[in-house]
């Protein structure tokens, strides 16, 4: 099957996601024998766009111009749809970004087809592919066949392995595709970016706090771990509730649904909202002075103690080790 | 001004899920359905809307007559009329987008309001979809909104930050927690929902493109090592996550 692989870019610079993109279509395609196209969409991408081919991309398209510079869930969609149809493929893969999962329901619409939205696992199945999704916030998986002839994945950001890009870079093909105004009714105007910081959908590593640790100002300490550490900050939902912290950071069913590959939760209890939103995490720490609190039943690591005690000494210790 | 609102009827976020029978869905003995959470903050948007430009809100939504007391709480909280689009038959988000544009074209309304995603699939398409088939211009994951002479200008959440976008209206907008904080029913809400009418009509077949193969628990994980009960576990814990886990 040919697989069109949506990689997103900021700033002319690849997202991570954007490698796992390529390189899960490059094992779909192996698995049926077919091609991997990657996409990318902007303002001036041809020059960044080459990398792609390192991850398994056999052709490689930009679609650039002036106007593309910002997202707009309109145009972007139109470029996908219309760049598929050229192509005659019958896949197409997104991140599930903000940018993914806000484009590729349109996507969809335009291609009469199915969608199944921030999938952690896509095996190919004959001429199909068996994609396995998280629902009900986590607590339950299911598998899904799309039967329409194309189909739409949005794959959840840091599931998919990236892998290392084996230096070749692609040719890459320079694609125009009209758009009149009228497909930019919807258009981003302005994008405000809290410098440098990791948002927890993306990060590998996130370190959270909940209700223990008493009030806002305590939250220092989860930054400064996550800092040394090189993670983001999470919260739980009561934190949260209680205007602690912005509500992007909220980590449970009705906050951001994550599996990094170490998820530290401090003086957090674990209702049942937060455990589902993080237990699919590869490796969980729990540091609670509640030897009974329900996060310890899913921690492979835990410390029964007070995280006033013990988070100060773990970010020393975390320095001393990376020599920072 | 004509504000919409299209609300789902889900499994409380306090309850266990367990599997049914059919290993194809979930085994709903015992669970409390409620408003998706996402959907009260979508209602509460409405309803200050209209609070601020006049106009009448409508909540919307599609399934059985279960939904029917979903309707009533939107309606305890202000809305002022609600429309159920009967029909139980399973559908996945494309045939429920479908259903919910046919019936949006019909009363063409100038603002259509979704909650970000349900939290029941948690396939967050739905909103997005029913603006390509309308043709309208959407912002998803919307935590603010400004509404001057029918153009709307609203923050959408993106990794790390913030993007501002412009749409015309009629538009469709999903909502994000932190957008607003969404009010309690009135009990002089309540009440008055209880006697107010629930409009029904019979939505538009569509097939489902998406099929479930499988509904499954995630494999549990077992309780694993307490390192210890005070800081001298510390050294322990990272040797650990460095030499075991190697994921520091």
């Amino acid at each position: 099957m040919k697989i069109i692989a949506v990689a997103e870019q900021r700033d002319n610079k690849f997202k991570k996601s954007a490698f796992e993109v390529v390189r899960t279509a490059r094992t779909i395609a192996d698995q049926t024998g077919g091609e991997v196209i990657a996409l990318v969409i902007g303002g001036q991408v041809q020059t960044i766009a080459g990398e792609l081919g390192g991850y398994g991309a056999q052709r490689v398209l930009a679609v650039q111009q002036p106007k593309l510079e910002k997202y707009s869930s309109t145009a972007y969609s139109k470029v996908i749809a219309e760049v598929l149809k050229k192509e005659q493929a019958s896949v197409v893969l997104l991140p599930a970004t903000a940018m993914g999962k806000d484009c590729a329901p349109r996507v969809a619409v335009k291609l009469d087809a199915g969608i199944g939205s921030d999938c952690i696992a896509l095996k190919a199945e004959g001429e199909n592919i068996i994609a396995t999704r998280p629902v009900y916030g986590g607590k339950a998986l299911t598998d899904i066949k799309i039967n329409s002839a194309v189909k739409v994945f949005t794959l959840r950001p840091n599931v998919f392995p990236a892998g290392m890009s084996n230096g070749t870079a692609a040719n890459v093909e320079v694609v125009d595709i009209p758009l009149a105004e009228s497909y930019f009714i919807s258009l981003a105007i302005e994008t405000t970016q809290a410098s440098s910081k990791l948002d927890v959908a993306e990060a590998d590593i996130i370190v959270s706090g909940g209700r223990g640790l008493k009030a806002a100002e305590n939250f220092k300490m989860i930054e400064d771990l996550a800092g040394a550490i090189g993670g983001a900050v999470g919260a739980s939902r009561a934190v949260v509730d209680a205007g602690w912290r912005p509500h992007s950071e909220q980590v449970g069913q009705t906050g951001k649904t994550v599996s990094p590959s170490l998820y530290v939760a401090v003086a957090i209890s674990g209702a049942i909202q937060h455990l589902a939103g993080m237990s699919s995490s590869k490796y969980i720490v729990a540091i609670n002075k509640d030897k009974d609190a329900p996060i310890f039943q899913t921690a492979d690591y835990g410390i029964v103690a007070d995280a006033f005690e013990i988070v100060p000494a773990l970010t020393q210790e975390i320095k001393k080790l990376l020599g920072k | 001004m004509k504000l919409t609102v299209c609300i789902n009827h889900v499994p409380d976020t306090a309850a266990k899920i367990t599997i049914a029978a059919d290993g194809k869905n979930i085994d709903k003995t015992g669970i409390t359905f409620v408003l998706n959470p996402y959907d009260e903050i979508a209602i509460e948007e409405c309803l200050r809307l209209k609070e601020k430009n006049g106009g009448e809100v409508i909540a919307i939504s599609l399934g059985g007559d279960a939904h029917k007391e979903t309707l009533r709480k939107a309606m305890a909280m202000g809305v002022d009329k609600a429309v159920l689009l009967k029909d139980d038959s399973p559908r996945d988000s494309f045939s429920v987008a479908r259903a919910l544009a046919d019936y949006l074209k019909e009363i063409s309304p100038d603002v259509i309001f979704f909650g970000k995603q349900s939290v029941d699939s948690d396939d967050a398409a739905v909103g997005t979809m029913v603006a390509e088939m309308l043709g309208l211009p959407s912002v998803s994951v919307a935590v603010k909104l400004e509404i001057t002479n029918g153009a709307a200008i609203a923050e959408r959440e993106i990794e790390g930050g913030k993007e501002k976008v412009q749409a015309a209206l009629p538009a469709v907008f999903t909502a994000q927690k932190g957008l607003n904080e969404p009010r309690y029913p009135s009990l002089k809400g309540i009440m008055a929902a209880k006697s107010k009418p629930i409009e029904e009509k019979v939505p538009t077949v569509a097939q489902p493109k998406v099929e479930v193969v499988a509904l499954r628990k995630p494999p549990s994980k077992s309780a694993g090592k307490i390192v210890g009960t005070d800081s001298s576990a510390v050294k322990e814990l990272v040797r650990l996550l460095h030499e075991e886990a190697k994921v520091i």
